[in-house]
C-alpha cells in the first residue's frame, strides 16, 4: 500500500468532514420539517381536546404516573443514547454496542407501554372512532410511536453496522443521524408529556 | 481495515459533562411538573403558565446539551433554520387555535349547544 502524502491525506480528511457538515445539516433540516409535522398534530389537539361528544375527557382517562414513567424511560434512552454516540467518536466499539442495546431496550420498553396504555383505551370502548378529541390524542401519540418504532429498527440495523463494518467515517455518520433523530424523539415528547398528560390531567 | 485518521472528524456530539447535566436537569424538571400537577400545588392559568415555563426550559436545555445547537461555526444554518421552523410553528398553532376560537364565539347559539344536549340526551 503507498503511503499518502500529507497533502492528500489533508484532502481526504478535508472531504470527508465536508460530507460530515452536509449530512448533519441535511438531516437537521428533516428534523425541522417533522417538528413542524409534530405542531400541525399538536395543534390539532388543541383545537378539538374538549370536544369528547359526552365520552370521557382527558381527565378521566390519563394515568399520571404511568405517563411520568414512560416519560423517565425515554429520557434515559436519550442519554444513554448519547453516551454511545460520544463512545463512537471515540472508536469503543464495545462500549457503542452496550449503550445502544440499553438504548433499544428502554425505547422498547417505553413502545410497549405506549402499547399498553393504547390497548386499555380501545378495550373500554375509548377508541378514535369515540370522539374527535381520542381522534386527535391517538393521532398524534400514534405519529410519536411510530417514529419510536422505525427508531427502533434504525438502531438494530446500525448496531449491526457497527459489528460487521466497525466504526468507519460513514458509520458515525449514521450514527450521527441516529442520535439526532432520537434526542428529537425525546424533545417531541417532553411536549406530549406536558400538554396532553399534565395539562390533560390537572 | 479500520482507519483511526477518521477520529479527528471535528463533530457535535458534546462531552461527558454535557450529557450529565442535561439529563439530571431534565429529570428534575419532569419531576417538578409532576409535583405540581399531582399536588395542586398551583390553579387556573398559573398553573399552565408554570407548566408550560417548565417545557420550555426542559426542551432548551435538551436543545442545548443533547442536541447541541448553537455549538457550530459560523455560517449558524442549524441554528438559522431552527429559528425559521420556530417561526412557522408559532404561525401554525396560534393562527390555528386564533381562528378556531374566532369561529366558535361566531357559532349560532343552538350549534354551540349541540353538544351539551348530547350529553344530556345520553
Amino acid at each position: 500500500m503507498i503511503t499518502p502524502t500529507i497533502t492528500q491525506e489533508h484532502d481526504s480528511h478535508h472531504i470527508e468532514q465536508e460530507v460530515y457538515n452536509k449530512t448533519f445539516l441535511g438531516f437537521w433540516l428533516y428534523v425541522m420539517t417533522d417538528c413542524v409535522l409534530f405542531s400541525t398534530l399538536f395543534a390539532v389537539y388543541a383545537v378539538l381536546h374538549n370536544n369528547t361528544f359526552g365520552g370521557p375527557s382527558a381527565h378521566d382517562l390519563f394515568h399520571l404516573p404511568f405517563a411520568l414513567v414512560e416519560t423517565l424511560i425515554l429520557l434515559t434512552s436519550s442519554f444513554t443514547c448519547g453516551l454511545g454516540l460520544m463512545a463512537a467518536f471515540r472508536q469503543e466499539k464495545r462500549k457503542v454496542i452496550g449503550f445502544f442495546t440499553l438504548t433499544f431496550l428502554l425505547g422498547i420498553s417505553f413502545l410497549s407501554m405506549e402499547l399498553h396504555e393504547f390497548k386499555g383505551l380501545v378495550d373500554e370502548g375509548n377508541s378514535w372512532e369515540r370522539s374527535a378529541f381520542l381522534s386527535s390524542f391517538f393521532t398524534l401519540v400514534g405519529t410519536h410511536g411510530l417514529h419510536i418504532t422505525f427508531g427502533l429498527l434504525w438502531i438494530l440495523v446500525m448496531m449491526g453496522h457497527v459489528l460487521l463494518r466497525g466504526l468507519t467515517s460513514s458509520t458515525l455518520r449514521r450514527l450521527m443521524c441516529l442520535g439526532l433523530f432520537w434526542h428529537f424523539l425525546d424533545v417531541v415528547w417532553v411536549f406530549i408529556f406536558t400538554f396532553v398528560y399534565l395539562i390533560g390531567v390537572k | 481495515m479500520e482507519n483511526n485518521s477518521h477520529v479527528s472528524l471535528e463533530t457535535h456530539h458534546g462531552t461527558m459533562k454535557s450529557y450529565l447535566i442535561g439529563f439530571s436537569f431534565s429529570i428534575l424538571l419532569t419531576l417538578l411538573a409532576y409535583f405540581i400537577v399531582s399536588e395542586h400545588l398551583f390553579t387556573g392559568w398559573f398553573l399552565i403558565g408554570s407548566i408550560t415555563l417548565l417545557c420550555v426550559v426542559q426542551v432548551t436545555l435538551q436543545l442545548i446539551f443533547f442536541l447541541h445547537l448553537g455549538d457550530e461555526t459560523r455560517p449558524r444554518w442549524n441554528l438559522i433554520s431552527f429559528f425559521f421552523m420556530l417561526g412557522v410553528i408559532v404561525i401554525l398553532v396560534l393562527g390555528s387555535l386564533w381562528i378556531i376560537e374566532n369561529l366558535n364565539e361566531r357559532m349560532m347559539p343552538e350549534m354551540k349547544n349541540l353538544d351539551k344536549n348530547h350529553e344530556l340526551r345520553s
